[in-house]
């Protein structure tokens, strides 16, 4: 059996949430009534003009910086040219040969591994309007037709293409799950893969491992979520590789994924491929990208999710831990950071924002910006365990506790009488009369059967209340049955 | 008995010192010129659409404001027609076109809203050639315009009807637009001034679009001065266009009376020979000695890419054509035909409704484009510009302005080109190069034929080299004395 | 240089449904003018070509601001076929 490598490339297509339109003053919004959100522009009216959205150029830097890009210094607008009912121009305002952002990188955690995803390009264009397929009836012969609803055409469009770096379907998914939480965390997408302001399509091609000319590419389109791109780029591969070992060829074409069958179909092959008749777009003039506006867009980046996962490993973190905290709610994480100033270990002070402190949340109902947990009190929660004062059982009651606004932990362990009893001298007393109590235990201890110590500190604890540290009790009774 | 001026005859300047002195009333001059149109427009069809209660509603309303003592400038009054390739709201646009047959624009293009604002009197939307596609008007889909001097030639195109309304007397002044010439070339044939100013410095914002980076909307007028103020009234930066120019612009009035006296004035070589009319390079040759003898250093320059420049506008413009016009598919405006799928439906559409020069220039300029041809073709004709735009910018070095006939000959007889695409084409010759590199051209009416067909002189100038091409072009105007008028014998309705 | 036209090609691409004598009278149209059009191919030397515009502009932009839209109305009025404020068309065949 040949081992088979699977070549898989993505394009994205993000929608930014400026306020107005990329080339026009409407409104970018979505629900509203269909065409209220028009203009000559967006209509393709005769005699409408377009004018670039400034503030999209800074979105459309913002994220090929965050994508490691190179800025090109000057870059134009082109016409792709096709005609289609939801292209009111029947071309549309795109880049071709020089993209504002070139030759980039992302970096993906995927079983433990950081791979770097190469990005060949984004470039900005403009979003189309949107058909809708309807049954018409109350006619002779029931025909159907297509509404179309312009309100989207014009909303700025960042596509993203990756180099075709990827090897198998749940990295293609990870990718994707990366890309959106970067242009989310950016602030220029709602990024919202099921209402469309995120869209992915995959290149998809096996060859044989070792080869180095790649097999043949089928795009796949219709993946309306990160798990059906996962299941749809898997089957993809798999059905290239039957095809193949079958004897048979595959075709270059463009298959849509059908969620409910779980399968990829074949969409009509047009008549070669599509000549767009690219040309430098006449009604624009050239973009200069000088370095002080790249630098006043860089200076302006958030944090982003690979260097706050790098600086989360710095401060003890294993990679996938340092995964899923930066993909804890900002306010968590800004607990997290002023947990570890104050000196609490990482990897307790992430379990516990993680665990505990998110399934309260939960239970609450909660906003994480709502909770009463300061980086200090986690220090403190963590060191109380630590040092004995409290179980770690109770730990969870004094979290609850100062969660609600009880207190710091201390205070609340205290108040709540959850203070483990760990003095020795203090302890003594009981050991000594769960000893007492229990003649045989002892004997069968001293017989060999080491493990009823566990009982015996059952006893302990029951007649403590639960409050003895089970760890001190432990030694001393261990201590006296030895000794 | 020397035949009293009517109104309509009047200039702007005229009109205007008038209604300012409480002589005439905006409505009494508008009256005047609907008058005039009714009496012409059954031969000579300068209007597709002539717009009484609009125009009659903005004579009153400038009546009242002058009255008020809110003078808005040199237009206010003036009745102003505008070709039919601009947005008019509320009014149909067609682009004398069957694929706009009924289309009425829910906004105005900028320079309507301009002339809005100057208190002008929009009488009416004028005939041209289809979406401003060639030199004749007889492409017109609502039947052609015809030439004032005699009614059996053409007026030259696409701006056709707005220069047979201003020689014609059916109106004061008009826009027209010129992306090969489509301005300047009718002026020339029906004996008045025309401007396509530098690109850039009027907003195509509402003008339906041909050639994108070769459309200008400009002046059509009676006298030099005229232009000038026209000119003023509607150009300036517009945020609404990214091709607008955002600088100082030039003053046009400054210089007029200035004269040439030590200007350089270099007559372009090429234009000229084969295919010029006698009438044509002596009416040149006349005014080159009489500018001389004004002070000028006239000399000769060659421009050797001039040769093929037509040539380049003939890939350029049909390829950006190709694009602009894609949007005319049945859909959301104008004509629709019958089709049961969206692309038989939009294919028909645009075969019904596209006149045959159109769809020549479509399929012309979809091929210039197309894969395989591109670089060979479209790629090539813009290194053509660019290598021209050098070629202008050296022999500026030399001259202040250039000079040339501006059409090869007098005004043709109607239907004397049609079948011959070529033939049409090469009476752009010596007006497309400045499309071609954006710079200014004026064309001066300087003399008549022995069949009192007029000649138009024109001059060319650097980008923002309006305030010395207005300069020149005045002192021509003043050299010429062009006095002569179409005899057009007025036909009641 | 005479020049071999897919004319039908063209105008499939051009979305213009023209009849076959149609065709064969505008390929020969083209024909000729391209033949006059090839002469750009005689331009010596390969000037480097900047955008069209004369004046070189660059950074034309607008700010992120609304401005209003047009009145559904009035766009709708223009409509061939409108449907519940949509646009109304056959349907598609083709995907894109």
């Amino acid at each position: 059996m040949r081992a088979w490598e699977p070549v898989i490339g993505i394009e994205v297509h993000v929608e930014l949430m400026t306020n107005s339109k990329m080339f026009c003053g409407c409104a970018v919004s979505f629900g509203d009534e269909p065409n209220t959100n028009v203009c000559p522009v967006c209509l393709g009216l005769p005699g409408a003009l377009p004018v670039p959205n400034r503030k999209a150029l800074d979105w459309i830097l913002a994220i090929g910086l965050a994508l490691n890009c190179e800025i090109s210094e000057r870059s134009v607008f082109h016409r792709k040219n096709y005609f289609y009912p939801d292209l009111p121009k029947n071309y549309q305002i795109s880049q071709f040969d020089v993209p504002v952002c070139r030759e980039g990188h992302l970096d993906v955690v995927v079983d433990s591994e950081t791979r770097r995803i190469g990005i060949e390009r984004a470039h900005m264009e403009e979003d189309t309007g949107k058909s809708i397929h309807v049954g018409v009836g109350g006619r002779i012969h029931a025909a159907e037709s297509t509404l179309l609803d312009f309100n989207r055409s014009g909303v700025p469009l960042v596509e993203i293409v990756s180099h075709p770096d990827i090897r198998s379907a749940a990295e293609a998914r990870v990718y994707a799950q990366e890309l959106r939480a970067l242009v989310a965390e950016l602030g220029v997408s709602d990024a919202r893969l099921e209402e469309g302001s995120i869209r992915f399509d995959a290149n998809v091609s096996v060859r044989p491992e070792g080869q180095v000319e790649y097999g043949t590419k089928v795009e796949i389109k219709n993946m309306n979520s990160f798990r059906s791109l996962e299941r749809a780029i898997a089957y993809e591969i798999d059905r290239q590789i039957e095809v193949l070992e079958s004897g048979g060829n595959l075709v270059q074409e463009t298959r849509h994924w059908d969620e409910e069958a779980a399968v990829t179909h074949s969409m009509r092959t047009k008549e070669g491929s599509s000549d767009y008749r690219y040309f430098t777009e006449p009604d624009l003039v050239p973009m200069y990208m000088d370095p002080s506006w790249v630098e006043t867009v860089r200076s302006g980046l958030p944090e982003l999710p690979a260097a706050r996962r790098a600086r989360y490993v710095e401060t003890g973190l294993d990679v996938d831990q340092a995964g899923v905290l930066s993909d804890a709610p900002a306010a968590l994480r800004a607990v997290y950071d002023k947990a570890v100033i104050a000196g609490a270990p990482a990897k307790s002070a992430v379990n516990w924002l993680t665990g505990e402190v998110t399934a309260w949340m939960r239970r609450t109902g909660t906003d994480p910006e709502a909770i009463s947990l300061t980086g200090p009190q986690l220090a403190e929660l963590v060191v109380l365990v630590d040092e004995g004062t409290i179980s770690a059982s109770a730990a969870k009651e004094v979290l609850e506790g100062v969660l609600s606004g009880e207190g710091d932990p201390r205070q609340v362990a205290e108040s709540r009488d959850l203070v483990q009893i760990s003095d020795t001298s203090a302890l003594n007393s009981a050991v000594e009369e769960a000893l007492a109590a229990n003649p045989d235990a002892v004997a069968n201890y001293r017989a060999g059967e080491t493990k009823v110590v566990g009982f015996l500190v059952g006893q302990v604890m029951r007649a403590t209340q639960g409050k003895a540290d089970p760890k001190v009790v432990n030694e001393l009774l261990t201590a006296k049955l030895d000794g | 008995m020397t035949k009293q001026r009517s109104l309509h005859d009047l200039t702007i300047v005229e009109a205007g010192a008038r209604l300012r002195s409480g002589q005439i009333t905006a409505v009494e001059l508008l009256d005047s010129v609907i008058d005039r149109a009714h009496k012409t427009e059954a031969q000579v069809h300068a209007y597709l659409t002539l717009d009484r209660e609009g125009a009659r509603l903005a004579a009153e309303a400038a009546d009242e404001a002058m009255a008020a003592g809110d003078d808005k400038g040199p237009l206010h009054g003036i009745p102003i027609a505008v070709k039919d390739n601009m947005c008019t709201r509320g009014v149909e646009t067609t682009a004398a076109s069957q694929i706009l047959a009924g289309y009425v624009p829910p906004y105005d293009a900028h320079v309507v809203t301009r002339l809005h604002e100057a208190g002008a009197v929009i009488v009416g939307k004028t005939n041209l050639d289809e979406f401003a596609m060639g030199s004749s008007t007889e492409n017109s889909a609502y039947g052609p315009s015809f030439n004032p001097w005699d009614i059996s030639r053409v007026p030259g195109g696409s701006s056709g009807g707005s220069a047979v309304a201003v020689a014609a007397g059916s109106a004061l002044g008009a826009l027209g637009s010129d992306t090969g010439g489509s301005i300047r070339q009718p002026a020339s044939l029906t004996g008045i001034v025309g401007v396509k100013p530098t690109y850039g410095t009027v907003s195509r914002y509402g003008l339906i679009a041909f050639a994108s980076s070769l459309d200008q909307i400009g002046p059509l007028s009676k006298s030099v001065t005229d232009a000038a103020l026209t000119l003023q009234t509607v150009w300036g930066h517009d945020p609404l266009d990214a091709t607008s120019y955002s600088g100082e612009y030039p003053d046009l009035l400054a210089g007029l009376d200035a004269g040439v006296d030590g200007l350089r004035v270099g007559v372009v070589e090429e234009f000229a020979g084969e295919g010029y009319e006698p009438a044509v390079e002596e009416a040149m040759m006349t005014m080159l000695d009489r500018l001389a003898g004004a002070g000028a250093k006239v000399v000769q320059v060659s421009l050797p890419t001039v040769d093929i420049a037509l040539s380049a506008y003939y890939l350029v413009a049909p390829a950006e054509a190709s694009a602009n016009l894609a949007r005319f598919d049945g859909i959301r405006y104008g004509h629709r035909a019958a089709g049961a799928t969206t692309e038989a439906l939009m294919a028909r559409t645009r075969a019904e409704g596209f006149g045959p020069e159109v769809t020549r220039r479509v399929l012309l300029g979809t091929y210039a484009l197309s894969a395989g041809y591109h670089d060979a073709f479209y790629g090539q004709a813009q290194r053509v510009r660019a290598a021209l735009r050098d070629e202008f910018g050296l022999a500026y070095e030399k001259v202040d302005v250039l000079v040339s006939p501006t059409s090869p000959t007098v005004a043709f007889r109607a239907g004397d080109k049609v079948d011959d695409p070529l033939s049409m084409y090469l009476t752009d010759i010596c007006t497309n190069p400045l499309n071609l590199v954006g710079h200014p051209g004026i064309s001066v009416p300087v003399d008549v034929d022995e069949q009192n067909l007029p000649v138009g002189f024109q001059v060319m100038a650097p980008a923002l080299g309006e305030s010395v091409m207005f300069r020149v072009a005045a002192e021509v105007e003043r050299l010429a004395e062009f006095s002569s008028s179409p005899v057009l014998e007025e036909v009641a309705e | 240089m005479p020049v071999e036209i897919d004319i039908a090609h063209v105008a499939r691409l051009a979305r213009l449904d023209l009849s076959e004598e149609e065709l064969e009278t505008y390929k020969t149209q083209l024909g000729a003018i391209l033949d006059h059009a090839a002469r750009v191919q005689s331009l010596e030397g390969e000037p480097e070509v900047e955008a069209s515009h004369p004046l070189k502009f660059e950074n034309a932009y607008r700010e992120d601001e609304i401005r209003p839209s047009l009145d559904r109305d009035e766009v709708l009025n223009s409509a061939p076929e409108a449907v519940d404020g949509y646009f109304a068309v056959p349907p598609t065949m083709e995907g894109e």
